[in-house]
């Protein structure tokens, strides 16, 4: 699809290093020392227990297909990138992560396993995980 | 413990317009918070509480002044909780709790918008990014039809529900509009009509999705000493119970809503049950956002929802629970992409006996529902248990 109709997001000192590491083809989820609470989107403190002390923690980039749709027509994003396979894909580490699935929407379906690729966007220092069918 | 103050709605109006372009959005809020003020047989200078969520176009957090200033009122208490399209049926349970505080005793809530003549993108349309969560949801060309298939799609694989089934939900709520002339689509539509229209967003077809209207419609909620000086047959608010669902760090349950949390908080306070409902007004900017509320409210069983709706159990009168006899969002109105407020006041309805001939249903215990945001994301859940005055 079209790299550059993505939107860029907005990179603030606590997802910078998310985004950073994206585009250096990792994927980052975040992981409380205290609870022990694995998850996405990044957040500086834990969202079921508020501490502070959370790592960050290198997932495998594999997981399967939670749920997903197929946007056949969507006005501000351009019509060759159409359809638009959207999804949820629950990540190994247990984390379900709003993304696309980068394929043909016949070859996607619940439970479908993926792993991670990262698309480019226009800005420097960030990348965007989304996801293809696993190899076999 | 809730207070035992009874506490009632005495007026109700929706807003016959469904596209408005020679009016404006504020001209709309009036219009409606006079239609109320003539149902309920009240004058303007009783209002002392005013309630309203944001305007879409505004894009800031000042509507409720804006709208207080345009209105000219001066309220003694004032509540703009904004959960979307669930935000009127919270602040009817809001004004109750106020009334009775000793806040308030009459308070007016309005919505008004006007999408359709904005040509506002609603459901299908890549937004700006705005809060935290749209850099990682967004960046991807999400979109609330999208978000909202996702959770049909993950329905269908848990429970083995299907598209048909949907329809039948929108074949209920056209075959109630035929009786509303004011309703957007009157045509009565069959679940073949809707597995026949174009997928708008696997698995959703464009006739899953609600209307683009404009409009609007407001409500009094007035204390017992107010009612007992009016004419106007009164609904008693029984429960009121809300929630929020959202992405829980990353263990969203697409399959469910959070009206399992808002509706047993309202079936609580009112000390009835869901056996005990005789109408039900539900949320419906898509047919999933009805067939999981159902399901979550307790009506069936969670997974249940799709044999539920099939054979009429939705169709006034006779069906085994009645819903949305205006037509809904789905067939009727939707003003300002926000459906709470219609609910509430097709309740109203049909507790009075107001509503039309052919979909009155015997109904002495009424049920509304509403969802805000993103039922794919995150979104609010309010549910009001009402009663009839003679009831
Ligand atoms: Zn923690």
């Amino acid at each position: 699809m079209s790299e550059a109709s993505r939107p860029v997001p907005e990179v603030t000192p606590e997802t910078e290093r998310y985004w950073e590491a994206a585009a250096d083809g990792r994927l980052l989820l975040r992981e409380c020392r205290d609870c022990g609470l694995t998850y996405h989107y990044p957040r500086a403190l834990c969202p079921d227990c508020f501490s502070d002390d959370v790592d960050w923690l290198e997932a495998a980039g594999t997981g399967e297909v939670y749920s997903y749709s197929v946007a056949h027509s969507m006005s501000g994003w351009p019509a060759d990138d159409l359809p638009l396979v959207v999804a949820y894909v629950e990540l190994d580490e247990g984390p379900r992560m709003v993304t696309n699935v980068d394929c043909d929407p016949d070859e996607v379906t619940v439970g479908t396993r993926v792993e991670v690729r990262f698309v480019d966007v226009d800005a420097d220092d960030v990348a965007i995980p989304v996801f293809v069918p696993a190899a076999e | 413990m809730a207070s035992e103050e009874p506490v009632y709605i005495a007026g109700a109006y929706e807003h016959p317009t469904r596209e408005a372009p020679d009016k404006s959005t504020m001209q709309l809020h009036a219009e409606v918070a006079k239609g109320a003020l003539e149902d309920a047989g009240l004058e303007k200078d009783d209002v002392d509480a005013y309630f309203t969520a944001g305007v879409p176009e505004h894009g800031s957090g000042l509507s409720p002044l804006v709208a207080a200033d345009y209105l000219g009122l001066d309220p003694s208490y004032a509540d703009t909780t904004d959960y979307g399209g669930s935000s009127y049926v919270s602040h009817v349970g809001h004004a109750a709790s106020a009334i009775r505080d000793g806040k308030c005793d009459v308070a007016l809530i309005t919505l008004a918008g006007r999408p359709r003549s904005r040509g506002q993108a609603t459901g299908s349309g890549v937004r700006g990014l705005q809060t935290m969560q749209d850099s990682f949801e967004r960046v991807y060309g999400v979109t609330n039809v999208t978000m909202y298939g996702m959770a049909a799609q993950r329905h269908m694989h848990e429970h083995g529900t299907t598209s048909a089934q949907l329809a039948e939900i929108r074949a209920a709520a056209s075959h109630h509009a035929q009786y509303n002339e004011h309703a957007m689509y009157q045509e009565p539509v069959s679940v073949e009509d809707v597995l026949e229209s174009r997928v708008v967003a696997d698995p959703l077809h464009l006739l899953d999705c609600c209307v683009i209207s404009d409009g609007g419609g407001a409500l009094l909620v007035v204390s017992e000493d107010v009612r007992s000086t009016l004419e106007r047959s009164c609904v008693e608010v029984l429960g009121h119970g809300e929630a929020i669902g959202h992405q829980d760090a990353g263990r969203i349950d697409l399959s469910k809503t959070a009206a399992d949390q808002s509706g047993a908080r309202a079936f609580e306070e009112a000390g009835l049950g869901p056996e005990h409902v005789d109408y039900a007004s539900i949320y419906d900017s898509f047919t999933i956002t009805v067939l999981e509320a159902l399901e979550d409210l307790g009506f069936c069983a969670k997974g249940d929802g799709g044999k539920f709706v099939e054979g009429g159990t939705l169709r006034a009168p006779d069906g085994e629970l009645p819903f949305n006899t205006d037509g809904g969002g789905l067939c009727s109105n939707h003003p300002a992409n926000r459906g709470g407020m219609t609910k509430v006041i097709e309740a109203v309805r049909q507790l009075r006996g107001e509503a039309t001939d052919e979909v009155q249903v015997d109904a002495d215990v009424a049920l509304a529902h509403g969802t805000g945001g993103s039922i794919g994301t995150r979104h609010g859940a309010a549910t009001l248990v009402l009663g009839g005055e003679d009831r």
